[in-house]
Order: C-alpha cells, then structure tokens, then sequence
C-alpha cells in the first residue's frame, strides 16, 4: 500500500514535465469488481417459468380436474379411515422390516455358514418376488395348509388354527409388506454396518466391551449415517407400495378411491386425492429424515 | 507382569513372530523398537488377544490369556472370557480409534459407564474442558490424550501403546508423550512401540530391539541404545538417531 501510493506520488511529480503522461493506473484499493453477467439464466428461467404458468393454468381452468370433486373428497371420513390403515401398513411394515433387517443384516455378515446362508436365501428369495405375487401368495396360504400347529418340530402339536382365521386378509398384507421390506432393509443395514471403519469395532474390542454392546452402542450409530438416506427412500417407497395391498381388498387408501370413482365414475379429481395425500405423507417423512439424520450426525459437524 | 514364552504367529506364509520370549515385570516401562514390518504391532496385539498366537503363551498376571490350560492341551477362550480379560488390559492405537459420535467424556466413560471416574481422568490428562466436545473438534494430540484417558478408565494392570505419537504433527507430540511420562512416574505397567528415541532413553527400564519377528537385543537403555551390541541394532539407530 504504502509502496504503491508512494509510486503514484513519484508518477505525480515527474508529470510536471512537457510530454502529457497518461492517468496514473488506479491503486488496487480503487478497483471494484463486476460480477459477469449470465443471460442464458435468464431466458431458461423466464422460459420454465412461462411452462409452469401454462400448467398452473391448466389446473385452475381445465374443468376435467373437478376440483369441487377433489375437496369434496380429500377429508371425506371414508378418506380419512382409508387413510389411517395406509398408515397403519406403513408403520407396521417398517417396524417390522427394518427389525427384520438388523437381525439379517448382522447374520449375513457373521462367521457362522448356517446363519450367512440363511440370511442370503431370505434376501434373495424375498427380492426376487413381485410384492403383489407375494401378498396374493400369503393371502391363500389357506389352500396350501389349511391348519396351522404350534408344537414340537416333526413331533406332537399342542394348538392349532384354521389356516384362514389366523391370516386375515390384513394379516397377510402385513406379513407380505414386512418379509418384502425386511429384504431390502438388511441390505441397507448391511451397507451401513460395511461403511463402519473396522477400527472402531477393534478399538471396542480391546475395551472389552460385550460383543451385542459393541453393535448397539458402536456399530449401529455410526451405521446409522450411511442407512438413514436409503432408510428413507425405502419408506418412502414402502408407504406407495401400500397400495399395491388393494389386491386383496384392503380398504387403503388407493383401494378406496377406486371403491368411489367406481361408483360416481371421477376419476381423475379421485386419484388426485390419493395422490395429493401420498405427497403430504412423503413430505412429512422427509421433514423427520432431516431432524433424523442431524441427530445422527452429532459429532460429524465441525 | 507379563510373561511371553516362545511365541509364534504367521499370517499365511509370512512368518511375522519367531520363538519371542519376553518377561515384563510390574509397574516397568518396556519400550520396543524395530524397523517397519518387524512385528512390533503383532506382538503388542498378542498381548491382549486382539492376534491370536500360533504357538506359546502370553500370561498376564500369571492369567493365560485367551486360552485355558488343561493339561497338554490349550483350549481358546469363548469370546465372552476373552472380552473379559482385555477389560484390564490398557490399549492405545496409532490412529487414536476414538469413537467419533461421543464426546470425549462419552468415549472416557464407555466401557465401565462411570462418568465422575472418566472426568477425573480427562482432567488427569489435562483435558477436563474438553469434555463435551467431539473427537473431530480436538487436535491430534487431544484425541491421543482423550484415548490414553480411555484406556486408563480400565483401571488396567498394564497398558500398552502402538506408536502413539506416530500420526501427531511434531509439535503435538509433547503433550502426549508427557502424559505417558507421568503414567510412567505413578508406576504404571507400559509396553510402548515407539520411535521417540529420547523418550525411551528417559523413561525405559528395559528397551526391546525387533528385527525380522525376533527379539534381536534387549536391556536397559543405557546398554541398548549407547552400546548395541547388534549389527541390526545399530544400523537400525543409526538411521533413527539422525
Ligand atoms: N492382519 C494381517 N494380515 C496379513 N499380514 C499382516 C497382518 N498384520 C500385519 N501383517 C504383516 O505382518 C508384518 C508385521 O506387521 P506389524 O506387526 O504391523 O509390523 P510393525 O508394527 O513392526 O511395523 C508386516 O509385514 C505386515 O504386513
Ligand atoms: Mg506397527
């Protein structure tokens, strides 16, 4: 600074002289910086925006949506109870799925070949079968056995139950959903468990810390950072293929809309209402992803 | 303290630990040098079972650790045992291997869950204000000490160290080394893998030199680091005394 201001002092002086010099070069202090411009930016922006106007218009003016229709239905009470076993089905399969997955995850990756076979059967047989085969699957179990026993192995039963009383048609929704999710919930829990440094499983060791510990209290919160983001898509897609349930009848939510539009013959503003609440429900669950994922996070941030 | 008779350990092929016979009495300071790949590690891992030995023993307190004696037959310890033994036993990595989503205090209190005993040793090792904060927010030499303090919450009869200055910027390997130092001074049990020539010269009883999984030389510091005795041994200072 001083260097240069006494440089321009010097270029001063010696412009007293005849031949004109041209103006000092401003000091760097004095240069103020032009941000470049980004027309493109702007005509993509006005050119999106003149697209999503149209659509905005279309939905407000086309009267093939039938929004009186739509709210007419959107709380409507068997909506609402549509809506709480969709719920239900959600959180259960979740519950179950992802109890599922933390004890499959753990025996795929164990030292013990009964386990690890078991474990990768279970996988591959669970995701290689369509949900909606599966849930038509357990739906008629009642023809393949139709009693069930509880008794010792190829030995004396001690209770047994009509096959068809103890899987109910939400029953065998349920066991569909939560043996589709356990498969893919080990395989995101495996992941998570694989992303954890082997280290830290050693540094427990020499601790001493009991091994069920070590899992709970080491392994499953590091995991957690690596299974949350998938955990939560295939929530996501758990509460959708909920709807795949309408098969068997099932008052859901996308069974019921149908039940109504096969009625009054709406469909469109119906299936709007399933799908604006499929919507609502997902940004719920993406709201709780991100309180989640911080909580897990603790100690990541700086 | 310690007492290991003709220890083997191979990883395929490779033979890493040959016929090593070591005894490290109580409340001493064992200090083991060697070039890189000599099995320094090994050892130190087969001390509390973290490496299983092929061959030979490892007894601490007169304990045969991970395994049972009956008669001529040594029968392996159920996990359960061996998790049992190393819970006196003292270990510090050369990555520090703190657990990155506790606190220092967390980390401390982990293993015998008693937080007032894991504050008095963070402030044994100079870090009581540092209780709260993560791993990631304390410098290198910070996790070492919240490490050392982890291990000391053990109550252990012995602890050993795998070059625990070794993953430190220079100017923060004081600060760990002066812990050590005052575990050494309170008569702590220690086997230390190091590179810190003069800390071994200062704090060692007894100095162990490894090369090629064989116990080369050992004696008191004066005698092994002054007077080497092997060709190996003073190659091998010769490149580290620069
Ligand atoms: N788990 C392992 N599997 C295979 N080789 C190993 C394993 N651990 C160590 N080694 C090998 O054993 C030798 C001794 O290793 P180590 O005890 O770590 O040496 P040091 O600590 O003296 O550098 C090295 O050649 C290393 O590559
Ligand atoms: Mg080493």
């Amino acid at each position: 600074m001083s260097l240069l201001s006494s440089a321009r002092a010097a270029v001063r002086r010696t412009s007293a002289d005849p031949p004109p010099t041209p103006a000092a070069p401003p000091a760097h202090d004095e240069l103020t910086i032009v941000p470049a411009r980004h027309p493109w930016r702007w005509v993509a922006a006005a050119a999106v925006l003149v697209l999503v106007a149209q659509f905005l218009h279309g939905l407000a003016t086309n009267p093939g949506w039938d929004w009186s229709t739509f709210f007419g239905y959107f709380f409507e009470e068997s909506v609402m109870q549509a809506l709480l076993i969709t719920l239900e089905l959600t959180f259960a399969g979740a519950v179950l799925g992802f109890a599922g997955g933390i004890i499959l995850a753990p025996m795929r990756l164990s030292k013990n070949p009964v386990l690890k076979s078991v474990s990768w059967t279970f996988i591959w047989v669970f995701r290689s079968v369509p949900l909606i085969v599966q849930l038509l699957f357990w739906a008629n179990l009642g023809y393949l056995y139709d009693r069930l026993q509880l008794g010792i192995p190829f030995g004396p039963g001690f209770v047994d139950f009509e096959t068809s009383s103890l899987v109910s048609a939400f029953g065998a929704a349920l066991l569909g959903l939560a043996l589709h999710e356990a498969a893919y919930a080990a395989e995101i829990v495996r992941a998570g468990i694989l992303s954890v440094d082997q280290r830290q499983m050693e540094a427990a060791a020499a601790l001493g810390i009991p091994r069920l510990r070590q899992f709970r209290r080491i392994v499953l919160p590091q995991a957690m950072r690596a299974i949350l983001p998938n955990a939560a898509n295939e929530l996501v897609n758990l509460l959708k293929s909920t709807s795949v349930v309408y098969v068997l009848a099932i008052g859901e939510l996308f069974y019921q809309v149908q039940v109504i539009y096969g009625r009054n013959g709406r469909v469109v503003p119906l299936l709007l209402v399933a799908t604006v609440w499929y919507v609502i429900l997902t940004a719920v669950l993406s709201v709780l992803q991100h309180y989640t994922e911080r909580h897990f996070g603790k100690g990541y941030r700086r | 303290m310690i007492e290991i008779r003709g220890v083997h350990k191979s990883f395929g092929s490779l033979e890493v630990l040959r016929d090593v016979s070591l005894s490290v009495p109580a409340g001493s300071v064992t200090v083991i040098l060697g070039p890189s790949g000599s099995g320094k590690s090994t050892l130190l891992r087969c001390v509390n079972h973290l490496e299983k030995v092929d061959r030979g023993t490892v007894r601490v307190d007169g304990e045969l650790i991970g395994y049972r004696q009956d008669g001529d037959k040594l029968h392996e310890l159920p996990e359960r045992l061996v998790l049992k033994q190393r819970a006196n036993i003292g270990f510090v990595f050369q990555t520090f291997n703190l657990f990155p989503h506790m606190t220092a205090l967390e980390n401390v209190s982990e293993a015998r869950r008693n937080p007032g005993r894991a504050l008095e040793l963070l402030d044994r090792v100079g870090l009581a204000d540092k209780a709260k904060a993560y791993p990631r927010q304390l410098s290198g030499g910070q996790q070492q000490r919240v490490a050392i303090a982890r291990a000391l919450a053990l109550d252990p009869k012995l602890v050993l160290f795998d070059e625990p200055t070794s993953a430190l910027d220079p100017e923060l390997v004081g600060e760990v080394l002066d812990v050590m130092r005052d575990l050494a001074r309170a008569g702590t049990t220690m086997v230390v893998v190091t590179h810190e020539i003069g800390f071994a010269r200062e704090v060692a009883d007894t100095i162990v030199f490894l090369d090629g999984g064989r116990i080369v030389e050992q004696g008191p510091p004066v005698e092994v680091l002054d007077n080497p005795q092997h060709e190996r041994t003073r190659a091998f200072l010769s490149k580290v005394l620069i």
